[in-house]
């Protein structure tokens, strides 16, 4: 825990991370920077389980191993996502989501 | 002092986050997230999580930032600006966002019956390395082999995906 630092005060600082990454994957229409505000998503679930683990029962970790499980499942996330993206774009030159229609029907 | 430094690090993470999701310039918007990923890694430094500190500066800070710049310089062009969804239309994400953000603030501070600790406890390595490989209940030896096999598959995946045939020579063809 951070002393002086009440948990509130942390998953407040989450749950402003997360909806702002929810009004960035609403507003984007570039599929990299929707993928990049699903980032700041995933990075407010991480800080969430350490928080949470730190603050209420510091003795188990399963917060804190899950949270490295995380880590491993959005960078796994990420690259097959990129390669979707670059593979498209290589396909149509078009990666705006107003303008991909290939997996459309 | 801690509490200091937690206030500059949410301020850093906050405002870089909002810039992160409403400048155009998609080079800009890598760097921005760059700065909330360290931010944050900088609150698990805070927690005594040193070990995630790392994780986070190496993996995303050093991983997934460098396939995001790769990505971005592949298939745009510096100083293209995005197109914006229009003046109109982003009413709604902004009801949205904030609304069910208020909701969810409100609703955390309602709640009373939380019991927290007082006490700083240090998670080193060794505690992780035990509990990541322990086959007794509540180790996590299954899921860490899960996670092995899953990013072979990813890497793997990756591959077949980027190696694949350009779909405008084969209709020449």
């Amino acid at each position: 825990m951070i002393e002086g630092v009440s948990l509130f005060e942390i998953m407040s600082l989450t749950t402003i991370l997360f909806f702002i990454g929810i009004y960035g994957f609403l507003t984007r229409t570039n599929l990299i920077a929707m993928l990049m505000s699903l980032e700041l998503m995933v990075n407010a679930e991480a800080i969430n389980f350490v928080a949470i683990n730190k603050y209420l029962s510091p003795a188990v970790l399963q917060g804190q191993v899950f949270s490295l499980f995380i880590i491993a499942l959005a960078a796994a996330e990420t690259a097959l996502a990129l390669a979707i993206i670059l593979h498209l774009y290589r396909l149509t030159t078009k990666i705006d989501i107003k303008e991909v229609e290939e997996l459309k029907y | 002092m801690e509490k200091i430094m937690f206030y500059i690090l949410s301020a850093i993470i906050t405002v870089f986050a909002v810039l992160s999701v409403t400048s155009r310039k998609l080079y800009r918007v890598t760097m921005y997230l760059l700065f909330v990923l360290l931010a944050v890694s900088g609150l698990y430094f805070m927690m005594e999580y040193n070990f995630m500190g790392a994780v986070q500066l190496s993996v995303y800070a050093g991983g997934i930032m460098v396939l995001f710049v790769y990505a971005v310089m592949m298939t745009d062009n510096i100083g293209n600006s995005m197109r914006s969804i229009g003046g109109k239309r982003i009413i709604l994400p902004v009801i949205i966002a904030v609304g069910t953000a208020t909701l969810a603030i409100y609703a955390i501070y309602s709640y009373q019956g939380i019991a927290a600790t007082k006490e700083a406890t240090v998670t080193t390595v060794e505690h992780i390395g035990n509990k990541l490989l322990s086959y007794e209940p509540g180790g996590y030896v299954l899921p860490f082999e899960v996670i092995s096999i899953l990013l072979l598959a990813v890497m793997i995946g990756a591959i077949v995906i980027a190696k694949a045939k350009k779909l405008v020579n084969q209709e020449k063809n």
